[in-house]
């Protein structure tokens, strides 16, 4: 009877059937292509991936797949952390089936630098186990279509790197400081999506169009009213904003007042640390800020739905919301044995900034050297670039390294974990043991003799 | 008994004890320790969760609003899928979010575990629904809840 079965097969061949699954009831329109590639036409692992896609779109009501216009994807997953046995088990199911992605894609930062960020032995030994697919998972990626080795970063959308979506580009991206960052400073559409989605949208080239890939979805539903006495911390504001309207879009009333109107480098770099916290404190994928961002500069009030809500941030609100972060250090009162500066990623401007601003404070106090470790993190790009300059030389000498990796990562070793580290990420924040302190206070902390 | 309807996400039927978090539950956070250490009770790591941290969460039908954090949560619930150590099903009061939604739909067609996963159950749901209490899965996106095995 298999004998029969496998020979009707070769002869007729029967569409779709991978895992003897029936067809999937699909309900978005789909192209004559894309339906022969769920039916398998294209091959059972191809199927796959387009079911995937077309399910994720049909819980979303999604009316269609739409074409991925960005030149390149960037993926979320960076690390090869052994846990993650199962999505290296999916990568080697679309190498042997020869999927390449039909955009070459960056990807997220990788976990580890011993060089330039201090750990233990014990904390190496460990992390050397928790990484130990790091090498093999890279060549998957390279396989699949990493973009250049040194193309690890939450900040791929850098003057140095490259990966710059135009505005109204359709993308199929998932890191959720990128994806909020190009929505709403470079007037991208992308949702935000998984990962393994994302590589899948890469894939095939699709995605399916709902959310903040269409007009109504970018539409606002809050008035966000900045009315504080000076520039809010971009990270405590984006932190307020995160937590009060989660998921949905706010229109940002007044901060141009202090940022002005012009969307430069200094600007953006405000904006990708603000949306940053908003997207990890809550679950912002877009933002419009008036007079400033692209979309709000051409609609203005028009992207507000009818009787929007209102959160008016003032100086109490920001406060409010700063003294409401629980510190979840053993001993509050520990030396922090670490700071970690760049989450998201720094920019040169940034990091330049901050070689400046470390050294001042430093002949302020008569002191060579901060008294804490110090770790600015940047782009592999950003710090080719950084070397080139005199600051470069002075960081180190004040005692302040510099290096690629994602911060995150390095806490999630439990042996990190467990250490007091400070931050002025409020994404480090959220997602680690790390206490975060805004930029100013984190200058007077790692220069403060006798703590 | 109570029942109620909500919408399919994932097919699939399901009888499991109820396990409740009233807030959004962070998939990273809380699936990361026993990911790591290969637990598979599932035993959740996400001390913010004041609702469920410490609580096994395999074999257990997730009772949630929605999920919260990082973006690879769709792919760590894949993981947890693939390795076993996965709740019987996922019950949403809300509408599902994207990342959830990546989870359960990667799981059902790349993993041979099965997650039966319904969103827009209403608030209602949850306010009713405590751990423990027996959840019933059928096809049609109904839910039954009851407070032991028998009343179902």
């Amino acid at each position: 009877m298999v004998k029969y079965l496998k020979l009707q097969e070769q002869l007729m061949p029967l569409p779709v059937l991978y895992r003897g699954e029936t067809m999937y009831n699909y309900k978005m329109n789909l192209n004559q292509e894309e339906k022969e590639i769920l039916e398998g036409k294209k091959g059972e692992v191809l199927a796959k991936i387009m079911k995937t896609i077309v399910m994720y779109g049909d819980t979303f009501g999604a009316s269609k797949l739409v074409p991925v216009t960005s030149k390149y994807g960037h993926l979320v997953t960076s690390f090869g952390l052994s846990m993650m046995k199962p999505v290296y088990s999916l990568m080697d199911e679309l190498i042997e089936a020869n999927i390449v992605s039909k955009q070459k894609f960056t990807v997220d930062p990788r976990p580890l630098d011993f060089e330039n960020v201090p750990s233990s032995f014990l904390q190496k030994i460990v992390f050397k186990v928790m990484y130990g697919k790091q090498r093999d998972y890279e060549a998957q990626l390279h396989k699949i279509g990493l973009l250049s080795e040194d193309g690890f970063t939450c900040t791929c959308y850098m003057d140095e790197v490259g990966n710059i979506p135009k505005k109204g580009d359709i993308l199929s991206w998932a890191e959720s400081s990128a994806v909020v960052y190009a929505n709403s400073v470079l007037g991208a559409r992308c949702n935000r999506n998984s990962g393994i989605i994302e590589m899948f949208g890469s894939i095939l080239g699709k995605v399916p169009y709902f959310g903040l890939l269409t007009d109504e979805g970018r539409k606002a539903n809050w008035i966000v009213e900045v009315k504080t006495s000076n520039i809010p911390e971009a990270q405590i504001l984006g932190s307020a904003i995160g937590m009060k309207v989660m998921d949905e879009v706010p229109y940002i009333k007044n901060l141009d007042r202090f940022l002005g109107t012009e969307l430069n480098n200094i600007v953006k770099d405000y904006l990708k640390d603000m949306g940053a916290a908003a997207a990890s404190n809550g679950a912002v994928g877009l933002f419009h800020v008036e007079n400033i961002t692209p979309e709000a500069k051409e609609l203005g009030n028009k992207l507000l739905v009818g009787n929007p809500n209102t959160y008016i941030i003032d100086d109490e609100e920001l406060k409010r919301v700063k003294e409401s972060y629980p510190i979840i250090w053993k001993d509050n009162e520990a030396k922090p044995k670490l700071c970690f500066i760049g989450c998201p990623h720094l920019s040169l401007e940034q990091i330049c900034k901050w070689a400046k601003d470390i050294k001042d404070k430093l002949k302020e106090k008569n002191q060579r050297k901060v008294v804490i470790p110090t770790v600015l993190t940047a782009s592999p790009k950003v710090l080719e670039e950084f070397k080139k300059l005199p600051e470069a030389d002075n960081l180190k000498s004040m005692g302040v390294s510099t290096t690629y990796i994602c911060p995150l990562m390095y806490m999630n070793n439990p042996l990190c974990g467990k250490m007091p580290v400070i931050t002025n990420s409020n994404k480090l924040r959220t997602y680690t043991s790390s206490r975060y302190y805004t930029d100013s206070e984190i200058i007077e902390v790692i220069t403060k003799e006798g703590i | 008994m109570r029942e109620f309807k909500g919408r399919v996400v994932v097919p699939g039927t399901v009888k499991a004890p109820a396990l409740v978090s009233k807030e959004g539950f962070n998939t990273l956070a809380s699936f990361q320790k026993s990911l790591m250490f290969k637990d598979k009770e599932g035993t959740c790591s996400d001390q913010n969760n004041k609702y469920i941290y410490k609580k096994k969460m395999a074999g257990k039908a997730l009772c949630l609003p929605q999920t919260i954090g990082s973006t690879t949560g769709g792919m760590v619930l894949y993981c947890a899928s693939a390795l076993g150590i996965v709740p019987s099903c996922l019950l949403f009061s809300k509408p599902i979010d994207s990342l959830a939604a990546a989870g359960a739909i990667l799981s059902d067609i790349w993993t041979e575990s099965n997650l039966p996963t319904i969103d827009n159950l209403g608030d209602e749901f949850l306010e009713y629904v405590q751990d423990n209490m027996t959840i019933e899965v059928l096809d049609n996106g109904i839910v039954r809840v009851g407070d032991t095995d028998e009343n179902i």
